[in-house]
């Protein structure tokens, strides 16, 4: 057994009568030769410093380029004196997803999910939940091992890397992730999981990653956010019912070739897309300048 | 198959995964394999590395690394200022590699007995790192696994010799690979093991007839 496709997972769970998490675990026990408690100690371990990140986020840290830093607290902020169109839970999930992002660009400690890139999506969707109280501890840690499955699956088929695939590789693994731990945090099928999987996989697909003067910034940060709600509305849609019509695995097999294809200008080069504005060029060039200042000063 | 973990993980500092904690990784690995702190290195960036490296901060991840810090660690940031403290001196400078991963490094580095060692390492995304080559013959590991290293004389029976010791002692052979620069010349054996490869047996495939030199890095757990 190895997390090689989606089908294979459904395949086990259907034969061995276990829900999508345990197939994931059972693999990674399998795998490193660790009893099912290491297992799941190491996957709640990896939670707690997902809520830690959240914890030591500080609106005034900035970025590298300065250009980064406090946006989670403005939407905290304008939540509590405003009715978003969002809803409690989404402007949650937004200003969750800012806030993971931003301390990653600020060079805090989080936990990449598949990346550092990417690492906002899964807690803002998990977090807001745990932190209500709809879900426990345990639901979670299972609900990421879901996550950790598909992730691995992608990884396999495709690419988590947006030097290789761009951003789709990268938010949208996320999202996919987040997309089936959501699914399987409310009863979700396996099937119904890799619907959710395949749709918010083919809503981000194509999605180029082209960072403002390289930096995991701009527009990184952001991006988390429609990561985030790409998941929420995928979970909802599988949960209601609805299906993708190409298979999951098809539509992973896709993204990693639409990757491959993808000029290496959208490939984290920082050479095309929005680094590649006139405002992405002039950070840029700010930066180099400070860089040589710096460097004459050292010298 | 990935390890999960690498999937959902690694706890890391900021910015980036491929960029700083895969960087970090590599800069490890070199010191791992070179058996002992670097004082010199030169460090060559490729592709994505070279373009992005700094606003990554890939150079300050990569002399952590050869400090012998781990993804996670605060110190990171302030490797430069900490290289200087404890006597490493390195230099930076672009490469341009024939069909490279993006984002790769090459990493020269000397230790103060004057042992020297040239890595050439892929960060392949997620933080996950792949060695391409060492001291100009061509590898592929990961880090993932125990991984044994021997350079030896390229003659019938060496690769026999080498895993009968890893037999005998119980060890299991995750994946492998035998290069050679030249009929009859150096040749490279790289070995990922299940186990960790005693001490002891280390000791005997280095008095292996025509090995040159074993080195091996053992897998961390966290």
């Amino acid at each position: 057994m190895a997390l090689d496709s989606m089908e294979e997972i459904f395949d086990k769970a259907r034969t061995e009568q276990k829900p999508f998490w345990q197939v994931v675990r059972d693999t990674d026990v399998e795998e490193r030769q660790v009893t099912a408690e290491a297992s799941f100690e190491k996957m709640r371990a990896a939670w707690r410093a997902m809520l830690e990140s959240v914890d030591t986020y500080r609106a005034e840290r900035r970025s590298v380029s300065g250009l980064v830093g406090g946006d989670a607290q403005k939407m905290w902020d304008y939540a509590a004196r405003a009715e978003s169109f969002c809803g409690p839970y989404l402007q949650e999930v937004i200003a969750t997803a800012l806030c993971v992002a931003e301390s990653n660009a600020c060079m805090n400690r989080i936990v990449a999910a598949p990346t550092a890139g990417s690492c906002g999506v899964l807690p803002a969707v998990l977090v807001p939940l745990f932190r209500r109280g709809s879900v426990d501890e345990r639901q979670i840690v299972q609900a990421l091992y879901v996550a950790a499955g598909i992730g691995a699956v992608i990884g396999y088929r495709a690419s988590i890397s947006g030097a290789a695939g761009g951003c789709q590789a990268e938010i949208g693994s996320a999202a996919a992730m987040a997309a089936g731990a959501l699914t399987a945090l409310r009863g979700g099928t396996a099937e119904q999981i890799g619907h959710a999987v395949a749709m918010a996989l083919k809503n981000l697909m194509g999605l180029v990653c082209d960072p403002v003067a390289g930096l995991v910034e701009i527009p990184c940060v952001k991006r988390n956010v429609i990561g985030a709600v790409d998941a929420v509305s995928a979970a909802d849609m599988a949960l209601a019912g609805i299906e993708s019509r190409v298979p999951v695995d098809q539509v992973i097999d896709c993204m990693g070739d639409v990757g491959r294809r993808l000029p290496v200008e959208f490939r984290e080069t920082a050479l095309g897309g929005l680094a590649a504005t006139p405002f992405g060029q002039s950070v840029r060039e700010r930066l180099e300048k400070t860089r040589q200042t710096t460097a004459g000063a050292a010298e | 198959m990935l390890d999960i973990f690498e999937i959902l993980g690694p706890v890391m500092v900021g910015p980036s995964s491929s960029h700083t904690a895969g960087a970090v990784r590599i800069g490890r690995m070199a010191r791992t394999l070179l058996g002992a702190a670097p004082v010199r290195a030169d460090i060559g960036l490729h592709g994505s590395f070279a373009d992005t490296g700094q606003g990554h901060g890939t150079d300050r991840a990569l002399v952590a690394g050869l400090l012998g810090m781990k993804p996670d660690d605060l110190g990171i940031p302030e490797s430069f200022a900490i290289a200087a403290n404890q006597g490493l001196e390195f230099r930076f400078h672009t490469v341009r590699l024939r069909d490279a991963h993006p984002n790769t490094a090459v990493l020269a580095v000397e230790s103060a007995a004057g042992r020297k060692l040239v890595l050439q390492a892929a960060s392949t995304g997620g933080g996950r790192i792949r060695v391409n080559r060492l001291d100009g013959v061509e590898v592929s590991f990961t880090g993932n696994f125990n991984t044994l290293v021997v350079r030896h004389q390229d003659v019938a029976g060496e690769l026999a010799r080498i895993l009968n010791e890893l037999s005998v002692c119980g060890v299991n052979i995750a994946n492998m690979s035998l290069c050679r620069d030249r009929r009859g010349g150096a040749a490279m054996t790289v070995a990922e093991t299940d186990q960790r490869i005693p001490r002891e047996v280390l000791a005997r495939i280095r008095t292996l007839y025509g090995v040159l030199g074993v080195t091996y890095y053992e897998k961390e757990e966290d």
